[in-house]
């Protein structure tokens, strides 16, 4: 009897009782027929998939990872996790070399960046798309997120000694979105986190979190990159004693969670220093640090929570941080996944169910009519201009514009 | 993170304690572990034998109308239960026999709504039943897959097509009184099950299907927008693991996600539900309420738990935590000076406060007036 008691199943998965809550809060579910669903892919599938491999389901590889079956269940069944768990454990097929593409965020960018323009000019050409829709089948109407010339490593390396100056010090995960596609919001990390006398270092070298290589069948270099960054991360954390932020929700929720819990690289010694930068500024703020704001500030922000910071639980300190900007008319957004998912709606296969699953929430922001639409997620940031025009931004580079500096 | 109330579970008791505090201005935050047994509930508070105003406003400023006439409601296998209180689209009826030839729609692969025993119960009674499926070009896509055919699947495409389901209905009607549907309507559009009704020359009654219950997600939903638009903050998937407490009164709890960050609060309310939703655990030994470790009333000889027969009433149904009068949670006998225990973890401990929904929303109120009598501390 104590061994029944004291036993916890992998991901928890003993724990399901088919209620089929689950079910109803799938996005996938909703538009894809060919899918399962989060209790037959997970649970329900597990039971038989360790009987036999047999009952392994290459359907799976629709799951978005969105983890909104994990945050409705009532058990704590990690369903999700049993899902790409599964997928890595048992589909060995080849990822193709567009999903490989895809998930090389890091590559792509290394060789990208320094010839942005052209590649800019050439992403953004009918041809290539077409090409690229046949050839590799990535969807043609989606618009490829365009590269800077300069990376944020380089920028931030040349002020180093400017950073060193602030007594408090944190060190940066910025991913591969803000040091080869979107430098500005790192930049406004720094003018947030120095305006609260806190300087910014970079890690010793980090690497892609891996997250689409997960996601895409590459879990062996996922692994590779998940115990280098460790090894920075533990250079920061451990030997000099610093926290870690981070401005993505998923590159976070992969190093906080997936390392450990899918790729099993433990992280248990630095799992709690590393932080999204809003909910450093906001415990800052708690404990007595202040800002000073621009007088007649004004702006109407709608905040869509994205599904993995959803998963984090820490929505709420981005809320709680625009809502404190004098000036800001807030609206939160209801929970609803915007179907772009990382690398999943690039995919031809994937574009009419990831247009499909946001159009609610794209409904949603219309309606509400924001000046701009906040959000901690890159791929939500593609994925709602792309449909809907507004205009979506970082909680940081909208506390970075509504600061005054002295 | 400090608020006026923190809330400990999010369902029907959590929801509507939280309304009726941010409604007077006190800042409040529900943690959930989960969903809850809303996504369970037939859509009548049969325990309530009146309507009270305040629960009628709460529900009606949050866009869902309650429905009062004493009698009695068609339960999803075909037999009644004596109700007074529901939800607009779940019909009362003053008895059993509410028409004289009923028609029993149903789709096609569908196999979550009893129509064969709902005949039977209806028979019984002495109506002339017949049964119907219907297929439409929508729901191929949806048998593509049994589990897509649930009862949330077909509401979601119910909402965009609902006009044919009247238009099917009409054709296949002939002289019957009354037409019975799965509840299946109404999941976002919230106008559609009136809608049918008014399309279809007969009453229409909506019947319970497996779940997911779809009036009970919508109920669910609107609770919750209701809440954040309020001002609450609703934190989805988050856990009370523990309290920090010191002579009887609880100052701020840890959870899962927020870890080493703390939700501090003046008073907390404790609406995490039965062993349904890990508000109550059981092991082989003991029951116990791992938040707080209020105490538990429950059988110490344990085979006296449960009654073999499976549909007998169960004594651990009954099983819950104490509590004195004004709901304050209790430890080795001595009351939290700020901790209320509210909803279906009293157990059925509280007879006045009635059972289910009706408990859930009573024991809400009741806690949210004790705190609302205390001065507000925080902006
Ligand atoms: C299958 C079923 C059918 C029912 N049908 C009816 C009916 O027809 N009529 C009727 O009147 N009543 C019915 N009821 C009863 C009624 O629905 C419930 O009593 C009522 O909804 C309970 O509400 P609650 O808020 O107390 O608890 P719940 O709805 O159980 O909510 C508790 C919430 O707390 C969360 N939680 C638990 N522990 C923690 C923790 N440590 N930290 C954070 N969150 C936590 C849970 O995940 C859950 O979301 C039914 C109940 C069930 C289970
Ligand atoms: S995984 Fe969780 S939500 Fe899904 S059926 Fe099992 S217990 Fe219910
Ligand atoms: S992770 Fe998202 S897409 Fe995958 S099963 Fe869960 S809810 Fe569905």
């Amino acid at each position: 009897m104590k061994l029944q008691e004291y036993t916890v199943s992998k991901h928890n998965f003993e724990e399901c009782m088919k209620c089929t809550v689950c079910t109803a809060y799938c996005p996938v579910l909703q538009v894809n027929p060919l899918y399962p669903g989060p209790k037959q892919a997970g649970p329900d599938g597990e039971r038989l998939r360790l009987k036999d491999p047999y009952f392994f389901n290459y359907a799976l590889k629709y799951c978005l990872n969105c983890k909104r079956c994990e945050v409705a269940c009532p058990s704590g069944v990690n369903v999700a996790d049993l899902i790409q768990a599964a997928r890595i454990k048992y589909d060995h097929s080849k990822p193709k070399l567009r999903d490989t593409i895809l998930a090389s965020t890091d590559f792509m960018g290394t060789v990208a960046r320094p010839v942005a323009p052209i590649v800019n000019g050439v992403t953004k050409l009918g041809i290539t798309k077409s090409a690229m829709d046949a050839l590799l089948r990535i969807d043609r109407q989606r618009t490829f997120p365009s590269y800077s010339p300069r990376s944020f490593e380089s920028w931030l390396k040349r002020r180093d000694k400017e950073q060193a100056v602030f007594q408090e010090q944190v060190a940066y995960f910025h991913g591969c979105y803000v040091n080869y596609n979107y430098p500005q919001l790192g930049k406004d990390l720094v003018k947030v986190l120095n305006a609260l006398g806190v300087g910014v270092q970079l890690l010793e070298k980090e690497k892609c979190c891996g997250i689409a290589m997960i996601t895409n069948g590459m879990s062996e270099q996922a692994s590779k990159n998940a115990r280098h960054n460790m090894a920075a991360l533990r250079k920061a954390v451990v030997d000099k004693g610093l926290r870690v932020v981070t401005t993505s929700s998923s590159c976070t929720l992969t190093m906080r969670e997936e390392y450990p819990n899918l790729l099993g690289v433990d992280n248990a010694d630095v799992k709690d220093s590393l932080l999204m930068a809003t909910r450093f500024i906001f415990e800052k703020l708690e404990k007595g640090a202040t800002l000073k704001f621009k007088a007649g500030f004004h702006k109407k922000i709608a905040y869509h929570v994205p599904c993995h910071m959803e998963k984090m639980g820490w929505g709420v300190f981005s809320e709680k941080l625009l809502r404190m900007i004098p000036g800001v008319e807030f609206t939160l957004l209801d929970s609803a996944c915007c179907g772009i998912a990382g690398t999943y709606g690039f995919k031809k296969e994937n574009y009419a169910a990831s247009q499909a699953i946001g159009a609610a929430l794209f409904d949603q922001i219309k309606t509400v009519n924001p000046d701009v639409v906040a959000c901690d997620c890159e791929t939500c940031k593609w994925q709602i201009e792309m449909s809907t025009g507004y205009t979506v931004m970082n909680p940081i580079s909208i506390l970075a514009e509504a600061i005054e500096i002295e | 993170m400090k608020f006026d109330t923190v809330i400990i579970g999010g369902g029907l008791a959590g929801l509507v304690a939280g309304i009726s505090l941010q409604r007077e201005g006190r800042g409040t935050a529900i943690v959930s572990t989960g969903q809850n047994a809303l996504h369970f509930f037939s859509g009548t508070f049969e325990s309530l034998t009146e309507a009270p105003q305040r629960m009628t406003d709460l529900f009606g400023e949050a866009g869902i109308r309650l429905h009062y006439r004493p009698g009695v409601r068609l339960m999803p296998m075909g037999t009644f239960r004596e109700s007074a209180l529901s939800l607009e689209d779940v019909d009362l009826f003053p008895s059993p026999e509410f028409a004289r030839k009923v028609l029993i729609v149903n789709f096609m692969g569908y196999h979550d709504f009893f129509s064969s025993f709902l005949a039977e119960g209806l028979e019984k009674q002495g109506m002339q039943c017949r049964i119907r499926l219907i297929n439409l070009p929508e729901m191929d896509k949806l048998e593509q897959s049994p589990s897509e055919m649930r009862s949330v699947q077909i509401a979601r495409t119910m909402d965009r097509i609902w006009e044919k389901v009247v238009q099917e209905v009409r054709v296949l009607l002939k002289d019957e009184d009354a037409v019975l549907l799965p509840q299946v309507f109404g999941l976002q559009d919230t106008a559609v099950p009136g809608r049918i009704r008014q399309g279809i020359p007969a009453r229409v009654v909506f019947a319970g299907t497996l779940p997911p219950s779809v009036p009970g997600i919508r109920t669910q939903m609107l609770l919750k927008r209701r809440y954040e638009v309020l001002g609450g903050t609703y934190l989805m998937g988050d856990e009370a693991l523990n309290a920090h407490v010191h002579e009887g009164v609880v100052h701020s709890i840890v959870t899962k996600n927020l870890d080493n960050h703390y939700l501090e609060a003046d008073h907390f309310i404790l609406a995490s539900g039965g062993f349904f939703s890990k508000g109550l655990r059981s092991n082989p030994f003991n029951i116990t309420e791992p938040v707080f470790g209020l105490d538990v009333e429950y059988n110490q000889d344990r085979n006296a738990w449960y009654d073999k027969a499976f549909s007998a009433d169960q004594p651990y149904m009954q099983y819950g935590v104490k509590t004195d009068e004004t709901l304050h949670g209790l430890s080795d006998g001595k009351p939290f000076k700020n901790l209320y225990a509210i909803g279906s973890i009293l157990g059925g401990t509280r007879p006045e406060l009635g059972s289910g929904a009706g408990l859930a929303v009573r024991s809400a109120f009741a806690a949210a007036d004790v705190i609302l009598s205390e001065a507000k501390n925080l902006e």
